[in-house]
């Protein structure tokens, strides 16, 4: 990956790396504050999902790759999140209205 | 206009497939392929976690179980040894090879104190009784989602390590190159990666 040589080096990095890190102290403020729990659960996961984007993207570099392996890589994750809360989220909150 | 036409000039469009669809090399591309297959490993654990945390109802406080300064500071380690990889990863590809091997043996040093993070804190919930299918928070599941998920990414940060230490001697020996170290570099990114979620959904949600 030849371009990356040439924008700037190291700085990237720093970059990424501090901005995750004030992801991690929101979501530890935010934990310490008494949010309800819905609104706490959705920040929460928006927060990660950025995280996760930033690592991938710069950390892995997946920014810089070929469009069709960027696909071939974030389809399947799609997929799988899709599949896996519709399939699957509904029953356990099935089971817990059986429970009670 | 048939397939051999196509190989002799090189695609260059991101959709125009050519010789190397993905424009990665075999080995780089095998490790993606691993990493994807790997997420869904972590994936199911995860949503088996999340399925018995809502079907059940309740669960433990896991602000009064588990310290969260000890967690808040094991994921600023991995998120630093994340950014030394990456530096690390940076080095190779320019041929500063001292910086190489500094970065690599800084990013393996932030994978065992995080795993020493991990060792006090499992010992710790050992300690207050917690077992893998008992535990005196009230929720069996509890602590069996919480051993077998962090079990299973402690077993990876262990096994990056050695990954790393190999990386690192087989480098100073010059026997790989740069793209070794980006390959071993995209493994630690994806520990750290993982981390992120079980930070989210174990700890703090």
């Amino acid at each position: 990956m030849a371009h990356i040589e040439h924008s700037g080096g190291y700085r990237i990095y720093a970059v990424t790396w501090f901005w995750l890190l004030v992801i991690t102290l929101v979501e530890l403020a935010i934990v310490l504050l008494h949010v309800p729990k819905l609104v706490l659960a959705t920040a929460l996961i928006v927060m990660a999902l950025l995280k996760a984007g930033l690592i991938v993207a710069y950390f892995m570099h997946l920014r810089y790759e070929r469009l069709s392996f960027v696909y071939a890589v974030l389809v399947p994750m799609v997929f799988l999140a899709v599949v896996l809360w519709t399939g699957v989220f509904p029953d356990a909150l099935n089971v817990l209205r059986l429970r009670r | 206009m048939t397939a051999t036409h196509a190989m002799d000039h090189p695609a260059t469009g991101d959709w125009s497939g050519g010789r190397s669809p993905f424009g990665v090399s075999w080995p780089k591309l095998m490790m993606w392929l691993f990493l994807v297959q790997d997420t869904l490993t972590f994936a199911a654990l995860l949503t088996g976690y999340g399925v018995m945390r809502l079907s059940i109802g309740r669960w433990p406080a896991q602000a009064e179980v588990f310290n969260l300064y000890l967690v808040g500071a094991m994921t600023f380690i991995l998120i630093c040894s994340s950014a030394t990889m990456a530096v690390a990863v940076a080095a190779a590809r320019r041929g500063e090879g001292a910086r190489v091997s500094r970065f690599l043996l800084l990013t393996a040093l932030g994978g065992v104190l995080f795993l020493a993070g991990q060792y006090i804190e499992w010992s710790h919930l050992i300690h207050e009784g917690g077992r893998l299918f008992t535990n005196p928070w009230g929720i069996p599941q509890f602590t069996a989602t919480f051993f077998i998920t962090t079990g299973f990414h402690g077993a990876h940060v262990s096994v990056g390590v050695i990954y790393l230490l190999i990386t690192l001697l087989r480098w100073r020996r010059g026997r790989i190159q740069p793209e070794s170290v980006e390959i071993a570099g995209l493994y630690w990114h994806f520990v750290d990666l993982v981390w992120v979620f079980i930070f989210t959904l174990l700890y703090l949600i």
